[in-house]
């Protein structure tokens, strides 16, 4: 017998984002269940965290700080923007937010797939640790501070500090870059870095000419101290 | 309360612990632990609230002049729905049609709720007869009161000052008139009847008090000068050096607060002849610290970020209205608001509405 496709549509106008979230966690995969939509989401915060379930999660509406933290497998779209946070800490599966995010976008994310169609405010891709990050629009200042693992396309442009004291993460930047962090530095683009973007895209569903795209990565002169530095840096 | 958690949380850590489970709460950047222990029958929930700046702020300004009588209605939720971040005090300066140029409304704070308000009046008139006062106008709610009058500030305060030393001066100015208390910022948006406010705008705060006392002096917004006022999100390291710098230029402090710092240093600067955007370019170089500011003047309402755009502030505009909050889900049951040009303040930037 062949599983039939069920969507069942939460309202956070009747229900508390606790109760919506205790409902998520609950799904198994015998519930069959494979759509939630979640309407009137009026800017709450803590929409979908802690998801560990395949479903698709459609969020309508702006949501607020940490929309879909800490997910896993879900599969998430929020189709106005975000607060502070979205995506924090994701771990696998994606969160695509149709609007624009605000500060701390996938901040800390360990793998999976973030995609923000509109601009994303300061601080994306803070201490990223695996992730990839798709950006439709510009990001804001200190972009991908302290980042260690994952890559960041950004079709727009970056603010001043981007990528400051990364570690192992790449950046792609295809508008203007108003400023690099400490150690961050431009490098050619390779046909590796073509064909990451390429892929990025693709799986982003979004489009931008490939050869706008600038390279940035780590010059790795903060990786050993170094006392002549005097701690200028 | 806080150390009873934290070692509980240790005792659960030590025993059996099961399933440690880290929540984002809906009061934005405070946590909350939750605990799911075999030690504990049943699970225990320990809450751990660490002490952050929070505070929330919002401004509301309306451009048609027909839907001004909206204001305090359309503002209540936002200043309400930010109490989640600062439950302790609250306020709000509202903007009024200007009086006539000769007369100033007076906003007066007393602590006494019960304060006999028609013998300060009696009084005020028996002082003032002679000069020939007869257009002052008390309006009172509990401790609160706005006197409009033709009498100047100056001989007001200094009036006050001999026969009234209880009672504070709270703003000054032709449109301004400023209510802040303690308690939760809706108890205190239903004391004063916020939601029957008509006003051309208004910037209100919600505190949550780290750096000095509860009190209503203590809570924002503040004033300096004539019809202008600020409100803070966030904490300044400087303050005191700033305090003494303008101490040594006459200024008076009423509060040991760090917002009033930043205050009155901008109002020094703009007596000084530099409009409110010139006075902020040197804010920027002399405030220390983390800061959103919303300022507001008979005319403006003006909104800034620190260098580093750690404290929030969310923007939403349309043809009616601009409003601005600490965070969207205060903004989001204002008409159309999820068709409004909606967008966060650039650090060290500067945006400025006029009304």
């Amino acid at each position: 017998m062949g599983s039939v496709m069920q969507t069942v549509k939460l309202d956070l106008q009747d229900q508390t984002v606790r109760e919506v979230n205790q409902f998520l966690h609950d799904l198994g995969p015998s519930e069959g269940i494979e759509q939630v939509e979640i309407l009137h989401p009026q800017g709450n915060h803590s929409i979908a965290v802690g998801m560990d379930a395949d479903v698709e999660i459609l969020i309508r509406g702006h949501a607020g700080y940490f929309a879909a933290g800490m997910n896993k497998q879900a599969r998430v779209t929020i189709t106005g923007n975000v607060g502070w946070s979205v995506a924090e800490n994701i771990m696998s599966g994606s969160v695509r937010v149709k609007g624009n995010a605000s500060q701390s976008a996938a901040a800390s994310g360990h793998g999976g797939l973030v995609v923000i169609e509109g601009n994303a405010s300061n601080r994306c891709g803070i201490s990223m640790k695996g992730v990839d990050i798709v950006v439709g629009g510009s990001v804001g200042h200190l972009s991908g501070f302290m980042a260690q693992a994952g890559r960041m396309v950004v079709c727009g442009d970056a603010d001043p500090g981007l990528g400051d004291s990364l570690y192992e993460a790449v950046f792609y930047v295809g508008g203007e870059i108003r400023g690099l962090g400490a150690d961050a530095r431009e490098e050619p683009m390779t046909d590796a870095d073509f064909a990451s973007v390429r892929s990025l895209l693709e799986h982003a569903d979004l489009k931008h000419p490939l050869e706008k795209f600038k390279r940035v990565a780590s010059a790795r002169t903060l990786y050993h101290w170094n006392t002549d530095a005097q701690q200028e840096y | 309360m806080e150390n009873i958690s934290l070692s509980l949380f240790r005792g659960a850590l030590y025993g059996k612990l099961s399933t440690i489970y880290l929540e984002s709460s809906a009061s934005g950047t405070s946590f909350a632990l939750l605990l799911a222990c075999n030690q504990f029958e049943p699970c225990e929930t320990v809450y751990l609230e660490p002490r952050k700046q929070m505070c929330g702020i919002v401004g509301l300004l309306i451009k048609p002049k027909p839907l001004r009588k909206q204001l305090g209605r359309l503002m209540v939720p936002m200043f309400n729905s930010m109490g989640a971040r600062g439950p302790d005090s609250g306020g709000c300066a509202f903007f009024h049609e200007p009086t006539p140029a000769s007369q100033r409304r007076i906003s007066l704070l007393v602590s006494d709720r019960a304060y006999d308000w028609p013998s300060f009046e009696a009084g005020l008139r028996s002082t003032f007869s002679e000069t020939g006062d007869t257009a002052s106008q008390l309006e009172s709610t509990e401790n609160h009161a706005v006197l409009t009058t033709t009498i100047s500030p100056a001989e007001i305060q200094a009036w006050l000052s001999a026969e009234e030393p209880a009672l504070r001066v709270l703003s000054v100015g032709r449109s301004i008139e400023v209510f802040k208390d303690i308690g939760h910022p809706s108890e205190i948006a239903e004391r004063y009847h916020f939601s029957e406010v008509s006003a051309s705008h208004c910037v209100g705060h919600t505190r949550m008090a780290t750096e000095s006392a509860v009190t209503p002096e203590h809570s924002h917004p503040f004033t300096a000068g004539e019809d202008f006022c600020l409100v803070h999100n966030g904490s300044l390291s400087n303050p005191y050096m700033l305090r003494r710098k303008l101490e040594r230029e006459g200024l008076k402090f009423e509060t040991d607060n760090d917002t009033e710092a930043a205050c009155r240093y901008l109002q020094w600067r703009m007596q000084q002849g530099e409009d409110l955007s010139i006075a902020l370019e040197h804010a920027f170089e002399e405030l220390d610290g983390f800061y959103t500011l919303l300022m507001a003047t008979e005319d403006r309402l003006s909104l800034v970020r620190d260098a580093f755009a750690c404290k929030p502030a969310v923007v939403a505009e349309t043809d009616d209205y601009v409003a601005i909050s600490s965070e969207y889900r205060s903004l989001a049951h204002l008409p159309d608001a999820d068709q409004a040009e909606i967008f966060e303040p650039q650090p060290e930037e500067i945006y400025s509405w006029a009304v």
